[in-house]
């Protein structure tokens, strides 16, 4: 028989690098009508018919025409796509300003323990006994590593932390019965930071970067007046520098009465070294899944507490959970004069045990260690790569370094795109390309604490391939054409952009 | 010292000789003196893995296991063992967001069938790689809504998952949203009494109009009303669905909805206190450029093979900064993998019958609890997915007491759902046997005595 022969065949693996890297079928080709995996528990409720629980102009038809496969297929089909990923547990990934260490397999058990995964998040507070000590465990951790004296577990990623802060700042303002209008950013910031300036219903006022690639302090001086909400901070910033200035960046900005807010995209580089609390921050956002190794999920979930001073306290999202000294026991406080809650429950609850895990293996002595070699890591690689391309800036460096192909792409016209291109076909994952946008074609690399000097030392000598292809006349070699060996090679996105397939469905031809 | 750095002494002594330093502090040479901490973080030294292990399953142990009835927007469903071992490849969880397309195709196949899926259920043209949770997505769809429209005022259900709604009011307080809240009347939204205040203040057209499908207290509303509303006022129809339910109703998409969100919980995740969860959101073709978060699409690769990548970047945060459509950056792309993978396993028929058990289990432990002296039906309006019983007695005394039995009995409803705070609102799995709901009905006649 042929019929129905010509859908995919789930149990071809073309599509693995290991045999060969086809195109991998969608789920919707290898579907065939009537096909099941599912199958559901025997419980003895009484069988109704679908007429006769839902109203007729509100029932369906059919059943969502999703897609029928085999549970044999859908394995195949899934174990293939992960063959064509990368990801931190097959090589080291230095992308600047995402912190992707390894991240430990016991946290992994601690996110599948039945006590925890199984948990509903309305269940009464004397029933979750275990989850609020876990919480509170974990703000008391992250207060130490800020400086901090409270913290909102609530925000789910780093721009949610960053839109709590923000609004936290605008209700302080309002409860001093202040109106302010703007949030200063240095140039170098990531970009959710004027998103959420812009969310937070703030005018966004961009200060530069000075010739050291630090906040230019005069240009700050003139721009801070008593319109000036507050300053959001990166510290180290994304050139990888500290910021040196920052004792008086506060003062100027403390004195005009705004406040400090400490993007913790960095907070790798200087955990047990020096704390935000003490650099004069007010509000402090973490990245759990960059600073304490929660892992990213292909792009979440992430986790992104707030931590704040006791006067910002008051005011954080609720409810909270506290443990009442006498009968040492755990409850559930809403703030005195809390902005609202910022996330429909407790926030990434399994997230935030993976890392309290993480924090109580490594306690007050391993943090530190961690912030040493990250930078150690960070500087080693800065003075290798250092001669392959421009230095942004001379000084050493904090957690990573932002080096650039300007000198590249002016005399080959080699991108900083091209290097990360031809990084690939070495076996590593690129760095950040194009970010910091303060520099011309910035390669920003962050090699984290858990990669060894050997694999450094491997990955600045595939750079040092990489430039030496720079020169190579175009044609098959050249790193216009590069990545040669990956599941798919140079991917068009422009004409992603232009003929938007966003959906299966969406295909030319498709009948819908 | 534990940790997970590959560094031996000799090794670190290697490398600061290379940079030249005598000691690791040296680093940290452009900190300024005060402003370091002299002495250690506030916080134990490290232990090892096994004793943390220990410490983190006592805690575990501390949180008692009871069978649910509780839903409101986080529910019981059973997540088969397939789905947890496809979902937990380390691939997938350990990755990051798929800047390198030529790497990631993996996650990026992945999230392009998750968004046609997502489409395929909510009838809308396109979908986004994902968003926090319920909360989020309602949010940015307001924020999309107000943007289209260039109007403020929005007109919310209470119907609407009052958590949500909370999340929302946080929210809106940065760009100056009005919300203008709609009562339910007898379960259903009665967009007539939006109440004087609401009129004065707001009488400006409406940029959005909210409403779940089914609402809170597992009540079908008339889309067709909501659609017409929008019709005469010109807002933008969003449209929460419980995505479970999306399976045996009409899809959003069919009454006219132009944005649809949800929880995506339901869809392979467990309940794990509340997170990490999933925001749906999807929408019609025409606001793609609006559209919060990242899309990907299919595209070719240098050879013409069909290819992945991250598309219409230049609405997002990292390239348009201030003017970006919304600020999310990490989502929870790992969860929308976890959603495709338990939609592939369920698909088309399972996905029906699994909303159709949650549908016969509701109706029957319904009827089992209404057949109780003194529980009466919250509100009139047909349900699914949900109920919500009126009690004689106060309803967190109720699920205290519900509790002592093993049994997470609901969610206690206050206003404005319940004024006097004895409304219980019940869910209802696939999961929950005749036996679970037959003992249920039992020890809910015992505590409301």
């Amino acid at each position: 028989m042929s019929e129905g022969c010509q859908t995919a065949a789930g149990g071809r693996a073309s599509s693995a690098p290991l045999l060969g890297g086809d195109e991998e079928p969608t789920l919707f080709e290898l579907s065939r009508p009537g096909r099941r995996a599912w199958q559901l528990p025997t419980t003895d409720v009484p069988e109704v018919p679908l007429a006769d629980l839902v109203p007729a102009d509100h029932r369906r038809d059919e059943p969502p025409p999703l897609a029928e496969v085999s549970e044999r297929d859908l394995v195949a089909h899934f174990t293939r796509l992960s063959h064509r990923q990368y990801s931190v547990d097959l090589g080291a990934y230095p992308l600047g300003s995402c912190t992707m260490k390894y991240n430990p397999k016991m946290c992994d058990t601690v996110a599948g323990l039945d006590g925890l995964a199984t948990v509903h998040p309305a269940a009464p507070a004397r029933y979750t006994q275990g989850w609020l000590q876990l919480l509170v465990e974990l703000e008391q951790a992250l207060c130490a590593v800020t400086g901090m004296a409270a913290a909102t577990l609530q925000p789910a990623a780093g721009a949610a932390g960053e839109l709590t802060g923000l609004l936290l700042m605008r209700a302080w303002h309002e409860q001093q019965g202040r109106q302010r209008r703007s949030v200063i950013i240095p140039d170098s910031a990531h970009g959710t930071n004027p998103a959420s300036v812009t969310l937070g219903g703030y005018r966004v006022l961009t200060v530069p970067s000075d010739q050291r690639g630090c906040v230019d302090l005069r240009a700050l001086r003139q721009v801070v007046d008593d319109d000036v909400a507050g300053i959001m901070l990166t510290n180290p910033n994304t050139l990888g520098l500290f910021e040196r200035d920052i004792a008086a960046i506060a003062d100027a900005v403390h004195e005009a009465g705004g406040l400090l807010y400490y993007d913790g995209a960095n907070l790798n580089a200087i955990m047990g070294v020096v704390r935000p609390g003490d650099m004069g921050f007010d509000i402090v956002h973490l990245n759990l899944h960059k600073t304490f190794a929660t892992p990213h999920g292909g792009g979440g979930p992430g986790a992104g507490p707030v931590a704040v001073t006791s006067a910002l306290a008051p005011l954080l999202p609720g409810p909270r959970p506290v443990l009442d000294a006498e009968s040492a026991s755990y409850s559930w406080e809403q703030p005195a004069r809390s902005i609202g809650p910022v996330h429909s429950w407790h926030g990434n609850a399994l997230v935030l045990a993976r890392a309290l895990a993480y924090a109580l293996v490594h306690g007050a002595d391993g943090l530190r260690q961690v912030a040493q070699l990250a930078v150690l890591n960070a500087n080693w690689l800065r003075v290798q790569l250092g001669q392959l391309f421009d230095v942004a800036h001379e000084e050493p460096c904090m957690h990573e370094c932002v080096l650039s192909a300007a000198t590249l792409r002016r005399e080959h016209g080699i991108r900083a795109v091209d290097v990360a291109k031809g990084l690939l076909d070495e076996g590593f994952h690129a760095p950040t390309v194009a970010f910091p946008l303060v520099v011309e074609d910035a390669l920003m690399f962050e090699p984290t604490e858990t990669e060894s000097v050997q694999t450094l030392y491997a990955l600045a000598e595939a750079c040092r391939r990489v430039v030496a292809r720079a020169g190579v006349e175009p044609g098959a070699g050249d790193l216009h054409h590069a990545p040669r060996r990956t599941p798919v090679r140079r991917v068009d996105e422009a004409q992603a952009a232009r003929r938007l397939i966003a959906t299966f469905d969406a295909r030319p031809g498709a009948d819908a | 010292m534990p940790g997970y750095w590959p560094h031996t002494e000799a090794e670190i002594a290697a490398m600061l000789e290379f940079l030249g330093l005598r000691h690791i502090d040296e680093l940290f040479a452009s900190v300024p003196e005060a402003l370091r901490l002299s002495g250690a973080l506030a916080m134990a030294p490290g232990r090892p893995e096994p004793d943390v292990l220990a410490h983190m399953r006592s805690m575990a142990a501390a949180n008692r296991t009871l069978v649910c009835f509780a839903g409101g927007g986080a529910y019981d469903h059973e997540v088969p063992p397939v789905t947890a071992a496809l979902a937990g490849r380390s691939e997938f969880v350990t990755s990051y967001t798929p800047y390198q397309a030529e790497v990631s195709q993996g996650v990026l196949q992945a999230v392009f069938e998750f968004q046609t899926l997502v489409t395929r259920l909510t009838g809308m043209d396109v979908a986004n790689a994902s968003l926090y949770d319920g909360a989020a997505a309602l949010s940015e769809a307001v924020n999309l809504a107000v943007g289209t429209t260039g109007r403020s005022t929005v007109w919310v259900s209470q119907g609407v998952n009052p958590a949500w709604r909370a999340v929302l009011a946080t929210l809106a307080s940065g760009p100056h949203h009005c919300l203008v809240e709609i009562p339910l009347v007898g379960g259903q939204t009665h967009w007539e009494s939006r109440g004087d205040a609401g009129r004065a203040a707001h009488g400006d057209a409406p940029g959005a109009v909210v409403v779940a499908y089914p609402n809170y207290l597992g009540c079908l509303e008339d889309l067709a009303e909501a659609r017409r509303l929008c019709d005469r006022t010109g807002a933008l129809l969003v449209v929460a669905v419980d995505p479970i339910a999306a399976g045996i109703l009409r899809s959003a998409g069919s009454w006219g909805a132009d944005v649809v969100v949800g929880e995506g919980q339901p869809f392979g995740l467990p309940l794990s206190f509340g997170g990490p969860y999933l925001g749906l959101f999807s929408c019609r073709g025409e606001h793609v450029r609006r559209l919060p978060g990242r899309l990907v699409g299919e595209t070719v690769d240098s050879d013409g093979r069909r290819a992945y990548v991250t598309t219409l970047r230049t609405r997002e945060q990292d390239i348009r900064r201030e003017k970006a459509t919304s600020n999310v950056c990490t989502n929870q792309t790992l969860m929308a993998i976890t959603a495709a993978i338990q939609l592939g396993w369920l698909g088309s028929n399972g996905l029906a019958e699994v909303a159709t058990r949650c549908a016969q289990g509701t109706r029957y432990c319904r009827e089992r609890l209404l057949a109780l002296e003194h529980v009466a039906p919250l509100v009139p309006a047909p349900v699914v997915r949900e109920f919500a019983v009126h009690l004689p007695i106060d309803a967190a005394l109720a699920v205290d007491r519900l509790a002592e039995e093993g049994l997470l009995g609901g969610i206690a409803l206050g206003p404005p759902y319940a004024e006097d705070g004895r409304g219980l609102l019940v869910a209802v799995t696939e999961r929950r046997t005749r036996a679970e709901i037959d003992r249920f009905a039992t020890a809910v006649e015992k505590v409301v005595r």
